[in-house]
Formats: structure tokens, sequence, C-alpha cells
């Protein structure tokens, strides 16, 4: 039993991992119908930019590397940098396409990936970097002495983020003009617009919004497994996440986190043995689509109404 | 008269300039598939760097290899099979005598261009990576996977793991663990570790990590449930920090975690921090910058300002070191071949087969390279195209890695009787009558 309840929590806890990326998507799917592909290579621009900025500024300004100034720093330059992405994006591939059909922006964001992971490489480098929050990754004593259930010191504080930025958004979303015209973008592209709101002031909004949710969750995985284009890949396991979830609702992405991060975790351990192990990488993908056939809407996604 | 006598001795001046023109001009072309963007970049980088800047010793320092000069062209290939092949069709005619050898430092471009090099005749070296059986050279004939192979390196690390618990028969009763890539790749360990352990009587607990290999927290709680003596860490990329990590977390102790070559370099053990303290891993190379020949690259090649790193600190790391190995090999086997097929020429790739296949680096070589204990002395013929099958071992102190074993040999019987039993199985496949090596000159 015990070993079950280490499994589920663990792999809850790395569910909240996967819900971070996620996040990102769900912004921009909300505001603007979106599906941005770009989004792991994203979260791939923003950790090594922060990880550059941490390995130049010492010099540049001849502070020690280890400073929680050089830290504070360089994680406010990779967000202005994540800004100027944002708006970047909206200026030149997203502007352009206002009123095409959606799949012509989801292409658009397939060539974006493709840009921001040269982009990144070349201005920062291909090496491999290690990353370090000053929170070990190691399991909670007093759990593992008592109860012996290891639980990661680290996936707690990354579970602590995850909520602390659900609920940011939430706030956000709710009781700001802003998140009010966000939510009246995400409805009626054309209506918002006749009402006034700025769709393109909007769109750089939420961009670069998306951009810090990808910088923090850049920074917690990059953190976990060092700063290295396999971040990118993180994209992978948000997906099915946002398929359970809803491809526009915050809470969605945290609750379909949780359960594709469980019953993945759970599924490698008491179901992997019995077919060759592995099965990580598709099981949340096999899930997924049993789901869509259920609920293609996802557990908390709108449902689409077409009147004909 | 004159007039036809400055004509005359016009006509020879210009022919003795031609032709020395001619000779001064002969260069040899190498194409290299290099990967310095995408998903492991890391790597490449080093790898590639190490092994131009060697090439760029040999014409800074020796003029080239017997005064011809060493002409390379870098094709991207993203580590994409596809990209690949297309590399290889891009460079085999590159050059005055075409790409004369093709090292596709990927497992997968190996397999898909193993049909064409034969074809083209052009040979494809594969150091450390590539199709094991290929070591049989009377069936590959065109195939060099050289220096040691995955099955002569997984018994290289069981027979550490001896070492470690003070003799062979000590692994009875003990039990391994096999984190693996669930890939070709990760599989290739399967067959040979499962005959060592019905050999020294110990037990395999096979996990597999989907690719990439960035969650592996229901791998390492397998791992803690089932209790192994050692674990081998046969990884690639994020899949291998992941796994130090994970081990350090599950409480698992890292001087038990053993790496491959492909588990064992700076890009694997900084992302893993501290936790990474005690790792060992195998390799065929070592790292560090004090080998004569690294430091001949830095004062022929850096003191020039032409080395090829842009941050030089990572001279004379792991990758680093790999790439000069191939470096080395690649200009000993054009060395040899030119010593059958004329000195200062350019060579053919039909030519450069016969280099690799009579590729002898002794221990005096080796010393003249400034390659002692740097890799492995090697001894290519007919029939074996791989050579020693040695691995040294390198633990991970927090901050490089120290060598911690001299060469590990493998179970040579073992390995080669599976390689010979596994071309056997593909000549037949194949309708491939295997080559008479009494016969080869």
């Amino acid at each position: 039993m015990q070993f079950f309840i280490e499994v589920l929590v663990g792999g809850l806890l790395s569910g909240v991992m996967y819900a971070l990326v996620a996040l990102g998507f769900v912004l921009i799917y909300k505001a603007s119908g979106v599906f941005n592909f770009a989004q792991g290579a994203m979260v791939f621009f923003a950790a090594l930019t922060f990880v550059g900025f941490q390995e130049v500024l010492p010099g540049w300004l001849g502070l020690e590397a280890d400073s929680s100034v050089v830290f504070w720093l360089a994680f406010l330059l990779a967000f202005i940098a994540m800004i100027v992405l944002g708006i970047a994006t909206e200026r030149i591939v997203l502007r352009p396409l206002v009123n095409q059909p959606h799949i012509t922006l989801f292409m658009a964001t397939i060539g974006l990936t493709y840009v921001v992971e040269g982009l990144a490489q070349m201005t920062w480098g291909a090496n491999v970097r290690g990353l370090d929050l000053g929170i070990v990754d190691e399991p909670i004593a007093w759990l593992m002495d008592n109860y012996e259930i290891g639980v990661s010191k680290f996936d707690l504080f990354a579970a602590g983020v995850a909520a602390s930025l659900v609920a940011l958004l939430a706030l956000l979303f709710q009781y700001t003009k802003v998140g009010r015209a966000l939510r009246a973008v995400a409805d009626d592209h054309q209506a918002a617009l006749s009402i006034g709101i700025p769709l393109q002031t909007i769109w750089r909004v939420v961009w670069a919004v998306a951009g810090f949710v990808a910088l923090v969750a850049g920074m917690i995985w990059g953190a976990r497994n060092g700063v290295q284009f396999a971040l990118t890949f993180t994209a992978l396991k948000a997906l099915p996440v946002l398929i359970l979830g809803g491809f526009t609702s915050v809470p969605g992405a945290i609750v379909g986190g949780l359960i594709i991060g469980a019953s993945e975790k759970l599924a490698e351990v008491y179901v992997g043995p019995f077919v060759g192990g592995g099965i990580e990488g598709w099981f949340p993908y096999m899930l997924a689509l049993a789901f869509l056939l259920v609920r293609p809407e996802g557990l908390f996604g709108e449902k689409h109404i077409d009147r004909v | 008269m004159k007039l036809k006598k400055t004509v005359l001795l016009g006509a020879v001046i210009a022919g003795l300039l031609g032709s020395s023109m001619a000779s001064a001009n002969e260069e040899q072309f190498i194409g290299l598939p290099s990967y310095r963007v995408g998903p492991y970049a890391a790597g490449g980088s080093g790898l590639f760097g190490g092994w131009i800047d060697y090439m760029q010793l040999v014409n800074e320092r020796d003029g080239g290899v017997n005064g011809v000069k060493l002409t390379w062209e870098e094709c991207e290939t993203e580590y994409n099979n596809a990209r690949g092949v297309e590399c290889y069709e891009r460079m085999k005619k590159k050059g005055s005598t075409g790409n004369s050898v093709f090292q596709p430092v990927s497992t997968g471009i190996t397999y898909s261009v193993l049909e064409k090099v034969a074809q083209d005749k052009i040979p494809m070296v594969t150091i450390g990576y590539g199709r094991t059986d290929a070591a049989d050279g009377r069936v590959f004939p065109w195939v060099f996977p050289l220096i040691t192979t995955y099955w002569s390196q997984a018994s290289a690390i069981v027979n550490f793991m001896g070492q470690k618990e003070g003799g062979m028969d000590k692994l009875k009763g003990k039990k391994i663990g096999l984190l693996y890539h669930d890939s070709a790749y990760g599989k290739e360990s399967h067959a040979i570790m499962d005959k060592l352990a019905a050999k020294h009587g110990f037990e395999v607990i096979k996990i597999a990590v989907a690719h990439p290999g960035n969650e592996q927290q229901s791998q390492w709680l397998q791992i803690r449930q089932a209790k192994p003596d050692y674990v081998v860490l046969w990884g690639w990329g994020v899949m291998n920090p992941t796994a130090i990590k994970a081990a350090a977390k599950t409480g698992f102790p890292r001087e038990k975690l053993i790496g491959v070559w492909w588990s064992g370099a700076e890009e694997d053990t900084i992302p893993a921090g501290p936790a990474a303290k005690g790792f060992v891993a195998a390799g065929f190379n070592v790292a560090g910058a004090n080998y004569p020949v690294v430091a001949d690259i830095k004062k022929h090649v850096y003191g020039k300002n032409k080395g090829n790193m842009e941050d030089k600190t990572r001279v004379g790391s792991v990758y680093y070191n790999r790439g000069v190995v191939h470096g080395i090999i690649t200009v000993e086997a054009i060395r040899k071949a030119q010593e059958k097929y004329g000195k200062g020429k350019a060579l053919t790739g039909e030519q450069m087969r016969w280099g690799f296949e009579n590729l002898n680096l002794d221990d005096a070589r080796l010393k003249a390279l400034g390659a002692t204990g740097f890799m492995p002395a090697l001894k290519i013929t007919c029939a074996d195209h791989e050579g020693p099958g040695k691995v040294k071992f390198q633990q991970w102190d927090g901050s490089q890695w120290k060598v911690i074993t001299d060469w590990v040999d493998s179970d040579r019987p073992l390995v080669r009787g599976m390689i010979e039993e596994s071309a056997a199985a593909y000549a037949k496949e194949k309708g491939i009558k295997p080559r008479d090596c009494s016969k080869e000159s």
C-alpha cells in the first residue's frame, strides 16, 4: 500500500509539472483560438535565456555568479525577452493572419517553433546547462522515516508554484479589465473588436503572459533535468493534459495534469511489466483518445454548439 | 633561336611550377555529417569540434598527411536519418576523389546507408555506435565499428563490476538493473546482458524508459523496490541527467550507477548538479586536456586562433576528446593507405577502406601521436573490424571526470561468437558470401 501511495503521489506531483506547461497553451488558445505549437520551444527559449543571462551578468556587472541580484536580474531580462518575443510574434506572425482559418494560424505556430528553437541555440549556444534554484530534489525525511514514502521537496515546491500561478491567472481573468477583455476576445474576435477592444493589444498581453508561464515552467523543468533542447519535449507531455482538461480552462489544465500524471505512473508500474515497460510515453495519449470519444471538449472545456 | 630558348625555358619552368602546384594542391576531402543544432547539438558541437581541430592540427603542424592537406565540409543532419542520407548523397562526389570516408555518428543513419556504402565503395566508420555485428569484416567489408561495440562495452561493464566485487564468481546471485532507452539503441544491450547473466549467474532486471526520458519516477520506484546491486544506465540525451537525479532522489548510490559511453559526458553530469558526484561511466576515450595531443591542438590550432570550439573550456571534455579520436583514426587510415597507394596522393574510398582494414595503432604509435592512455591501442584486420573492445571507467568527482581504471577487457570469445553468429544470419538473409580473409592482401 505504501508503494501504491508513493507512486500515486509522485504521479500527481509530476502531473503538476505537466500542467505548468499546459497553462501556456490554454492562455493563448483562450485568447486567440490558436493552438500554439511553439509553446515547448518557448519554454526552452525562456529557460535558456534565463541561464544565459545568469552566465553573462556577473561578468558585465562584476557581481558574484550566485548572488540574488544576478538571479532576479536574469529573471527580469528573460521575462523582457519573452515579452519582446510575444510582441514580435503578434506583429510578424499573427497580425497578417487575422481572420484566417485556425489551421493557418496553427501551421504558422509550427514554423514559429523552428524559428524559436534556432534563435535560442543561435543566441546562447547549444551547451547543456545546469540550473540551481536552491531547492534540493530529495525526499522529505519525516515522511521517509515514519512511513517509508518518498515525496520530493522539489516536486512539492513545483506544485506550490503551479498552484500560485493558477490562482494568479484566475484573478487576472476574473477580476481585471484586461481579463474581461481577454474573455471577450476568446468568445468572439469580431464582436470584441466591434465594442472597441483592441485585439492586437490583447494578443500582445496574452503572449507576454504565456511567455511568463513558459519562463516559470522552463526554470522548474530546467532545474530538474538541465536546461537543454529536451525542454521542448515537455510540450508532448502537455498535449494529453489539454485534451483531458479542455483547451480553454485554466483549472482544467491542473486537473488534467493530475489525472495524466497519476495514471501514467500507475500504468507504468502496474501494467508496464506485462507489456515490456516504457509505456509512459504513449499511455497518456491512449487515455486522452478514450476521453475524446466520451467528452470531446474535455473536462472543463466549453461545449461547441453550431446552429444550423 | 633566342626566342625558342626562352619559350623552352619558360615551358620547363611552367611545367615544374605546375607539377609542384599539383603536389601542393593535393587534398583529401572528408565529409562531416554533423549535428550542431537540434536535440543533440550539445554532444555534436563537442565531438565535431574536436574532430575538426585535430585535422586542423595535422594541417598546421605537419602540413597535412605527407603533404596532402585535409579539407572538410560539414553537412547538418540534426541527428535526423533523412537528412543524414541527404548529406551522404550530397558529399559523396565532393573533393578530387569523392568523399573517402563516411562517419555518420548516428546509429539510425548508419542503418540507412549500410547498403549504399558498399555500392558506392565508401568505407563507413562507426566508432562506438551502429551495427555491432558489422565487426565481422568478412560479411561487412565496408563497415568499421572501430575500437569497441555495444556488446563489448556491456561485457566490459560486467567485468568491471566483477573487479569491484573481487572476482567474476562474486557476481553470482547479484541483481543488475538495466535502465535502457526504449529504442533499438537501448535494446542492443539485451542479448549480451542475458548471455552474461547466464554465464555468471546474476539476474538482469530490464527497465525501459520511454523517449525522451525526462520523467523516470516510476522506473526508479521500481528500482528501489527491486534493490539491485548495480544499475547500468544505457541512456541518451536528457535521459541521463534525469536518471542520475532520480537515483539520488531514491537514495541509490551513484557509485553503483554505471553509465555507458553515451551517458558519461559532462553534458550528462553538469545538469544533474551535485547528484552526479560518484557516478561512474565507461568510455573508449577519456576526458582531460593534459594529453600531449590535446596540448598540441591548443598550441598549434588555438594558438593561431583557428580553433573550432566557441567555448574553449570544452577542449578536453569527453565529447571533444571523442572527436579527437575520430580525427586520429581518420588521419592514421589515410597515412596507412598512402603507404600502399602512394605518399602525397589523395585517396579514393576504396583505397581508404584498405587503410582502415590494415590500421595498426600500437602503443608506440599512440605515444608518437601523444595519445597514450587517451584511447586504446588498435589493430584491425580483414575479419575483425572492431579491434580492442576495451573501455576505461571514469568517475565524476563533482566537477570533472577522473579515470579510475586501466583499459578493461570485454569477454572477447563470448562477444566475438555472438558477432559471428549474428553476421552469418545477416549474410544468409541477404545472400552475401563472406570474404575469405586468407586471400586478402
